[in-house]
């Protein structure tokens, strides 16, 4: 059993951590290529160019509300309509308020613009890599950042290919690629699991998601159901105690 | 054809870029402000499977039983071999063999 509560060391950067950082991030590059992809497909669809596509990849940077927003992408952009994708971005993208903010203990001591500029690096898998590696002791911030910058270039070109073969690709659901986040994420939590206490808070969060995703529109699920698993993990006594008021 | 780098386009994606930038900053920035109790301590512990099952799990239950037999099957891989990058490979061609054979969903 692994203890949370030993001490870290405060982070440091050193080269050694590099291809650690980007080996542990490996396994997500076939799937962020193909979620690319499919991506730069479904951009071709909806009449964008391809220089345009490029500059959402590497500006908004965050694959779930691109997709999300593209989708529903209105016919005239307004003050309005703009609005509304910024909200509809929001609701998507706001989960990485609570990933950053998991990283501050482990980023806390760097000097503000080291720890901010590396912030903007925050991706789900990026993130998940991240803290196995913190929870396993790791204090070598390259190891975040080789990764990150990794992620960063890969989706940055993923959707080329996409956007030039979007007529094979109309149906990226064929090739499962809607399975890359689900399947990813599924093989994160395994590791994560520390016995069926420490997974009181993820019950929590997927009841608070499942019903808020059935009676709000939209994408407030998940930072609904994220934040209500963590704050029902913060209310649990320490398991020394015993009787958890979860 | 379309333009090259249509001006309307580039202010929605300058204005989503804010906000998720703010996503990415913020809550590092508030963090400074909060002073990290035990309690917290075990709040910051939870979120990585938090965020996981509410983002995952609606996706799933949404998606149907061939989405759903194809998470399971990235975690028993997971499980048996403890290794991510089979589990995404497995996970995407479960799904995609499953509607191959004419599984909907």
């Amino acid at each position: 059993m692994h203890n949370t509560h030993i001490p870290k060391a405060p982070a440091y950067w050193s080269r050694a951590a590099i291809l650690p950082g980007i080996v542990a991030i490996g396994p997500m590059l076939p799937g962020t290529l193909a979620f690319g992809m499919a991506f730069g497909a479904l951009c071709a669809q909806k009449n964008f160019s391809l220089a345009e596509v490029v500059v959402m990849m590497g500006t908004v940077y965050g694959g779930l509300s691109q997709f999300v927003a593209v989708q529903s992408w209105p016919d005239v952009l307004t003050p309005g309509t703009i609005a509304t994708l910024a909200l509809l971005t929001l609701t998507v993208n706001i989960r990485f308020m609570l990933m950053s903010a998991t990283l501050r203990p482990w980023f806390g001591t760097l000097p503000a613009w080291q720890a901010y500029s590396s912030m903007l690096l925050v991706t789900d898998g990026g993130w998940l890599a991240a803290m196995r590696y913190r929870d396993r002791g790791g204090a070598d911030a390259m190891f975040y950042i080789g990764g990150g910058i990794v992620l960063y270039l890969v989706w940055l070109v993923a959707a080329i290919p996409g956007f030039l073969l979007a007529e094979q690709l109309t149906d990226p659901k064929k090739y499962g690629v809607d399975l890359v986040m689900p399947a990813f994420y599924a093989a994160m939590l395994v590791p994560a699991w520390k016995g069926p206490r420490r997974a009181i808070p993820w019950v929590v969060s997927g009841v608070v998601a499942l019903l808020v995703h059935w009676l709000v529109a939209g994408w407030w699920f998940i930072i609904a159901g994220a934040l209500s698993g963590a704050l029902s993990a913060g209310f649990m006594d320490e398991p020394e105690k015993s009787g958890a008021a979860a | 054809m379309t333009d090259f780098l249509r001006s309307d386009v580039m202010l929605a994606f300058a204005v989503m870029t804010a906000v998720t930038v703010a996503s990415r900053l913020g809550g590092y920035w508030l963090m400074g402000y909060v002073n990290v109790t035990p309690r917290v301590r075990r709040m910051l512990d939870a979120l990585p499977g938090s965020i996981i099952v509410a983002a995952a799990l609606p996706v799933a239950v949404n998606g149907g039983p061939v989405v759903i037999f194809a998470i399971f099957a990235a975690m028993a891989v997971t499980i048996i071999r403890r290794n991510d990058f089979i589990a995404v490979i497995v996970g995407m061609a479960v799904a995609a063999a499953a509607r191959a054979l004419g599984f909907g969903g």
